[in-house]
């Protein structure tokens, strides 16, 4: 595999072995000194137009863990305040010898489009609400961590919010339909894209009806512009009718799991604290997302390496 | 005086019927339609028609204000290629066409470059601004009969009655190009099952459609003529023909690129295939191409829109809407299959000619005495688009490795080949 910029491009084997990859980063993680130097003499850029903490850190982590160089190119202080475009940004450090760019974007299709200016391999960290992929990497091998599945047969897994807007959504459906999961979106149709009926999906707009038969609820982020935009008329009725609240904790399966793909907008789509609920899985989120980053990596750079070795 | 002029081998194509023949020509006219004739410059056209230049409703030749993507020097020249002899040139330059200043300096420049006539098409509204009403009047002194604010839609219901009021006082057409705004903030493509899979923001069908309504109604109870810029929707086409059975005086004008390219393309992320409005689903084009075929729609326009490579190398969401048109139009037209020749030069000739109220020089009968504004063409050819013989100074044209039928052998204006052999003269 040469770039990772649409889950897509990785097929449902692509997908499992990826994760089965994870399993052997995650044991290096575990290591007295997690660090190996399988991608030694490697140079990953990251490219970052849109803000990000997360998934940023954990791209930088992951590259110095196998051993890679790594370079981050800040927006705010790069030329492309100058007036620089985005194909000169991309040559230019092309120049410089990078192996892989890992590109973040308001723009949709920005990782398709860089590739007719680079040699490097791109993995797209999010473009606009299209795709992430790294991110619905790291919701599957969360599941199936705590579910000790390999693959998702039967499994109802509901995505609660802002369908719309959302690039983990739309990522997240494919990948749990490639591994066998029903997966159900719950909104209000304003903030469900204009006809999903080709999607393998169920829509619900009643949250409530789906809560007791839910194996994993998926709570997504709500920006607060979305009212101004006239998609929702006030936070708080959006909060009553999308919200985890007590009561639908209350309600939920006992083996069920809360996910959250960050950052929590707390009192809006969450009205509980996530360390109140039983099954939250959203640290493991946060703690999965090195090593799944370092799979894809290891995938896309480390031909002929091996993982053995201490760096 | 200037060089004699034949035709020699191909088949005459006019509204009344099909004539093999020769055509010569003297000074700006058409003298002879005969066999064996002869004259200075001896252009072969067997396997060719000969017709009556062809008339772009709707250029953008961005002269003044963007003369990095065109000129009306370069634009005149892809036209002439394409086998235009006149091109309506649209008011979005910068400055806008509001007022007699810039639309002499069109045509001067028009005059100039010599290629085709360039026919300046006014602003309904000041700046485009959709505010208050351009000097249409004294706009209308200076030669101009065709107003739109192309680019946008007049948005206000009320200005756009004044607007027709005033302009059927005067004896002028409005275009509009039919976008309801506010159902198309940061809309980059189609509002469909492929926008839903991109994430990016839609450009719902009934953005069109609703203007497009409310015009019709505006027309119904002002009387003035109307003209419909780029129809892309299947219940548009609907509209127009239904007002068109109520006797209204409404005209109406549809793209090759809506006629041959659907919205999925933007699943390449292509900024070349983003233009406004939007492609649209293969059934839109059936239903546009019904309508090209009943008279609902009277004219293809080519709508086209050059755009400097920097531009379009931008995101889809911030790459500017448009694509190139006068060089492929025929070759697009006829690849379709679905128009005989004879519909596809009334669509491009004819029907345009009338409608700029060009037509006593353009879209004329090929016969003695008639203005020499002719297009000579060979129906069956298959070519392809090379982006570094473009004559236009933009390259962002959408059929790069699709293949064309039929193509501009020769072009002539007012009796001198601008193009011969496919070649530009000038």
């Amino acid at each position: 595999m040469k770039h990772l910029r649409g889950i897509d491009e990785l097929g449902a084997d692509g997908l499992l072995q990826l994760l089965q990859l994870t399993d052997h980063m995650a044991e290096i993680n575990q290591r007295p000194v997690p660090k190996v130097p399988a991608l030694r003499g490697r140079t990953v850029a990251s490219l970052f137009f849109e803000d990000s903490t997360r998934t940023r850190l954990s791209f930088e982590t992951a590259a110095k863990r196998l051993s890679a160089d790594t370079l981050t190119f800040n927006v705010s202080t790069s030329s492309v305040n100058k007036g620089e475009s985005l194909r000169d940004t991309v040559a230019t450090i092309t120049d410089m010898g990078v192996d892989a760019f890992v590109v973040r974007h308001k723009s949709v299709g920005i990782p398709w489009q860089i590739e007719q200016w680079t040699k490097a391999s791109i993995i797209n960290a999010g473009d606009g609400a299209h795709q992430h992929p790294t991110q619905a990497l790291v919701d599957c091998y969360t599941i199936r961590e705590a579910t000790h599945t390999t693959r998702f047969d039967g499994m109802q897994i509901t995505i609660v919010g802002d369908i719309k807007h959302s690039r983990v959504a739309r990522s997240n459906i494919q990948a749990f339909s490639m591994l066998g999961a029903k997966v159900t979106l719950v909104a209000p149709p304003t903030l469900l894209p204009p006809d999903v009926s080709h999607w393998p999906v169920e829509v619900n707009h009643h949250l409530d009806e789906v809560i007791p038969t839910s194996d994993v609820l998926y709570m997504l982020r709500l920006q607060s512009e979305r009212m101004s935009q006239g998609h929702v008329p006030t936070l708080r009725e959006y909060s009553e009718q999308y919200g985890l609240t007590q009561k639908r904790v209350a309600k939920l399966r006992d083996s069920a799991i809360v996910m959250h793909p960050g950052p929590m907008n707390r009192g809006v789509e969450m009205q509980i604290d996530p360390s109140d609920v039983k099954n939250s899985l959203i640290h493991r989120q946060v703690a999965n997302g090195v090593s799944v980053r370092m799979a894809v990596l290891f995938d896309l750079l480390g031909s002929g390496a091996n993982l053995g070795g201490q760096a | 005086m200037s060089k004699s002029v034949v035709i020699k081998g191909g088949t005459i194509l006019n509204q009344n019927g099909e004539l093999r023949a020769d055509v010569r020509i003297e000074n700006e006219r058409i003298v002879e339609i005969g066999t064996n004739l002869d004259a200075d410059i001896k252009l072969d056209a067997s396997g060719c028609i000969v017709t009556s230049g062809f008339v772009d409703l709707h250029a953008h030749l961005r002269e003044p204000g963007k003369e990095e993507a065109e000129t009306i020097e370069t634009g005149s020249r892809a036209g002439a290629l394409g086998g235009y002899t006149a091109l309506v040139a649209m008011p979005n330059t910068d400055p806008p066409q509001d007022s007699v200043a810039v639309i002499d300096f069109v045509r001067e420049q028009g005059k100039r470059a010599g290629l085709v006539d360039v026919i300046p098409s006014g602003c309904i509204t000041l700046g485009r601004q959709g505010e208050t009403l351009a000097p249409m009047a004294e706009l209308s002194q200076a030669g101009v009969n065709f107003f739109t604010d192309d680019g946008f839609g007049v948005q206000d219901a009320s200005l756009m009655r004044r607007a027709l009021e005033y302009a059927r006082g005067l004896g002028v057409t409005l275009a509009q190009h039919c976008e309801v705004a506010e159902l198309t903030k940061g809309a980059v493509m189609s509002e469909c099952q492929c926008c839903t899979d991109l994430g990016l923001p839609g450009w719902p069908a009934i953005a069109e459609e609703l203007m497009v309504f409310r015009d019709i109604e505006l027309v119904r109870i002002t009387g003035a003529t109307m003209h419909f810029l780029h129809l892309s929707t299947a219940r548009s086409v609907e509209l127009v023909r239904a007002a068109k059975r109520d006797g209204l005086p409404i005209t109406a004008e549809v793209t090759p690129h809506h006629l041959s390219l659907t919205q999925e393309l933007l699943s390449s992320y292509d900024p070349v295939y983003k233009v406004n409005p939007p492609l649209r689903s293969s059934d839109d084009i059936r239903a546009l191409k019904i309508g090209l075929l009943d008279g609902t729609i009277d004219a293809i326009a080519t709508d086209h829109a050059p755009h400097p490579r920097r531009d379009k190398e931008m995101s889809l969401d911030m790459a500017p809407p448009g694509m190139l048109g006068l060089e492929t139009a025929l070759g697009v037209v006829l690849a379709l299959g679905d128009l005989e020749i004879k519909d596809a030069v009334a669509l491009l000739s004819w029907n345009p000619a009338r409608i700029a109220r060009v037509d006593s020089a353009h879209g004329r009968p090929i016969s003695a005495s008639e203005p020499a504004n002719i297009c000579v063409f060979d129906p069956e050819v298959s070519w392809s688009v090379d982006l570094q013989r473009l004559a236009s100074k933009s390259i962002n044209s959408p059929y790069v490795g699709r293949t064309l039928r039929g193509k501009v052998r020769h072009t002539i204006f007012k009796g001198t080949p601008t193009v011969i052999d496919g070649q530009a003269q000038k």
